[in-house]
């Protein structure tokens, strides 16, 4: 997962957390297919519908604070974004995600200069360009970037046993 | 260099001399608590392995207690699907019998575990010196198939407790203030410690309710030093510790924070931070439109006889519901004993199974649009108890239970 690649981006604030991901109330259902429309929808209602393929989210602080249900980073890779960059994300989250082959991405500057809508060019593990305006992101550790690499957490158990 | 409570936890789990903050070691689990929130999305995965496996049985405990009783088909079936699974490979297995966090305090944890629990507030174990740490269902899946998995060793923020709580003040109202200093990112990826001549003046409720909601600033785990109250907990429970474990006099330490006990005053969390944290007294007056006692926070024998303290010969006000939820069956069973689901009864409150209740916001007792609730539970995020457009207070037993009688926020001395 290193190739440069451009998406457009949704921004949210600090303290985003899984309850407003994916709120409890539909947690029920059957699968995360059917939970997509909910996404965001007790901060955003109209988002889920509005967010396309290969789109990211640019937030602040704490992104995914709350609860270990893992329904809130499958519903993000459901909705095809294809990085989250965050001045800082909660730790459970920050396993779900990676563990579900989610690119995350750690800045504390981009969040405050971006605007939604707008188009940021992301080169994973060395920079993202706005506007003209570089901003540098660091890799990610070795054994972070297997799981990543693979598509998420079961995806590399099964690669690193050869069984793929 | 010295090492702290969780360097020397994890070194043990991770068969090391030692260790120290930003080491990544991989570790093999003590224990692998699991509950209706997401074991059946454990499931679905491992039954998609190639080679299904599951590396000690012994360690795994799964829990029913988010949904129970189950309100729809689509949770029986859930709970079906783990039920049966649990009895297929013997797995030890509760349904009913009371909140996880509660039901492992109460069988299972042990000082020196590592634990994974599939659910955040598995912090909640440092209260008998184990490291407890939330996960999902992913890393669940892979601690269970192998037993083992990685974690990045945490810093560590030391709070030295002094004096005694006074004034009202409770262990809810002592984190509520801590979170409010640190706020809800500020103990990111880190341990939480607690030591002290003041610990000892906390009994252990007070500490699993101060360790439970240490997640709430971003805490990995939070860890107790175990002296005689935990030690007589586990022996009354008939349990042995597996290692016995404190910091060192020259562990480092990324912060260090005195706290005088008897400083703390009844605190109200308000919409829709943990940290969004306030002296209840700037709170009263405040309208609302159902009261929850109970939760792994506050929902043991001592904050229900707190609540009927304060609530004996008193009535919930006609425009509150007041629900009283008992962590677990022995809790149940000791107030039956003690007489307090009497006096609750009397006061018009409903008392309701053991189990997550309206806390977590989709079994019972959800708020509507535009309700408030004040609650004693874990979270007070938008929409968690209910309606995207409600609002939870998070306060102590006393408080909540005060604040039911009046129909609206108070504390208890104003009853």
């Amino acid at each position: 997962m290193s190739e440069t690649f451009t998406a457009k981006i949704w921004v949210l604030g600090d303290d985003i957390d899984t309850d407003i991901i994916m709120p409890t109330e539909y947690l029920a259902l059957k699968n995360v297919e059917d939970m997509k429309p909910y996404a965001f929808s007790p901060l955003r209602p109209e988002l889920a519908a509005l967010i396309g393929p290969g789109d990211m989210i640019v937030a602040g602080k704490n992104f995914g604070c709350g609860s270990s249900r893992e329904q809130a980073p499958e519903v993000v890779k459901a909705l095809g974004i294809s990085c989250i960059v965050a001045k800082s994300y909660a730790r459970i989250f920050f396993r779900n995600a990676i563990n579900n082959g989610i690119l995350l991405i750690e800045n504390a500057d981009l969040r405050d200069y971006v605007e939604e809508g707008g188009v940021a060019e992301v080169t994973p593990g060395e920079k993202i360009v706005y506007n003209g305006k570089e901003f540098k992101i660091a890799a990610l550790p070795d054994n972070l970037l297997e799981i990543l690499n693979a598509g998420g957490l079961v995806k590399a158990m099964r690669k690193r046993n050869g069984l793929d | 260099m010295g090492m702290t409570m969780a360097e020397k936890i994890i070194a043990c789990a991770a068969g090391v001399e030692s260790t120290k903050a930003g080491d990544i070691e991989t570790v093999t689990l003590d224990r692998l608590m699991s509950n209706d929130g997401t074991t059946h999305l454990t499931i679905d995965m491992y039954n998609k392995l190639k080679h299904p496996h599951i590396a000690d049985i012994s360690k795994l405990v799964w829990i029913v207690d988010h949904n129970i009783p189950a309100d729809s088909p689509k949770t029986a079936a859930s709970h079906k699907k783990m039920r049966d699974f649990a009895r297929e490979h013997g797995i030890t297995y509760y349904e009913g019998d009371g909140v996880c966090h509660q039901l492992m305090m109460e069988n299972h944890v042990r000082p020196g575990e590592l634990i994974f629990g599939a659910d955040s507030h598995t912090c909640a174990y440092g209260a008998l010196g184990a490291f407890g740490t939330g996960v999902g269902c992913t890393d669940y899946l892979y601690a269970m198939v192998t037993g083992t998995s990685w974690l990045l060793v945490p810093e560590t923020i030391r709070f030295n407790l002094h004096g005694e709580l006074k004034n009202g003040a409770t262990a809810r109202d002592l984190i509520l203030t801590i979170i409010g200093r640190i706020s809800a990112n500020g103990a990111n990826y880190k341990a939480m410690e607690f030591a002290g001549e003041g610990l000892h003046t906390l009994n252990m409720a007070d500490r699993i309710a101060v360790c439970n909601l240490c997640v709430e600033a971003g805490a990995k785990t939070a860890l107790m030093e175990v002296d005689d109250i935990a030690m007589d907990y586990l022996k009354e429970h008939g349990r042995e510790p597996k290692a016995v474990f404190k910091s060192d006099e020259d562990a480092v330490f990324s912060q260090v924070f005195d706290i005088d006990l008897s400083e703390i005053v009844p605190i109200v969390a308000k919409p829709h931070f943990v940290d969004n944290v306030v002296p209840a007294t700037e709170c009263l007056g405040v309208h609302i439109d159902e009261a929850f006692l109970g939760s792994c926070n506050n929902g043991r024998i001592e904050d229900l006889r707190l609540g009927a303290e304060v609530i004996k010969g008193k009535k919930v006000a006609p425009t509150v519901r007041f629900l009283v939820v008992p962590a677990s069956r022995a809790v149940y069973n000791q107030a039956m004993k003690e007489g307090l689901l009497d006096i609750f009864i009397d006061a018009g409150a409903m008392i309701m199974n053991p189990n997550c209740s309206v806390c977590w916001g989709a079994c019972q007792g959800v708020i509507g649009e535009g309700e408030t609730l004040i609650s004693t539970g874990t979270r007070n995020f938008k929409g968690r108890s209910g309606h995207k457009n409600s609002f939870v207070y998070l306060a102590s037993a006393a408080t909540v239970t005060a604040s039911a009688i009046a129909g609206e926020i108070t504390t208890a001395d104003r009853i």
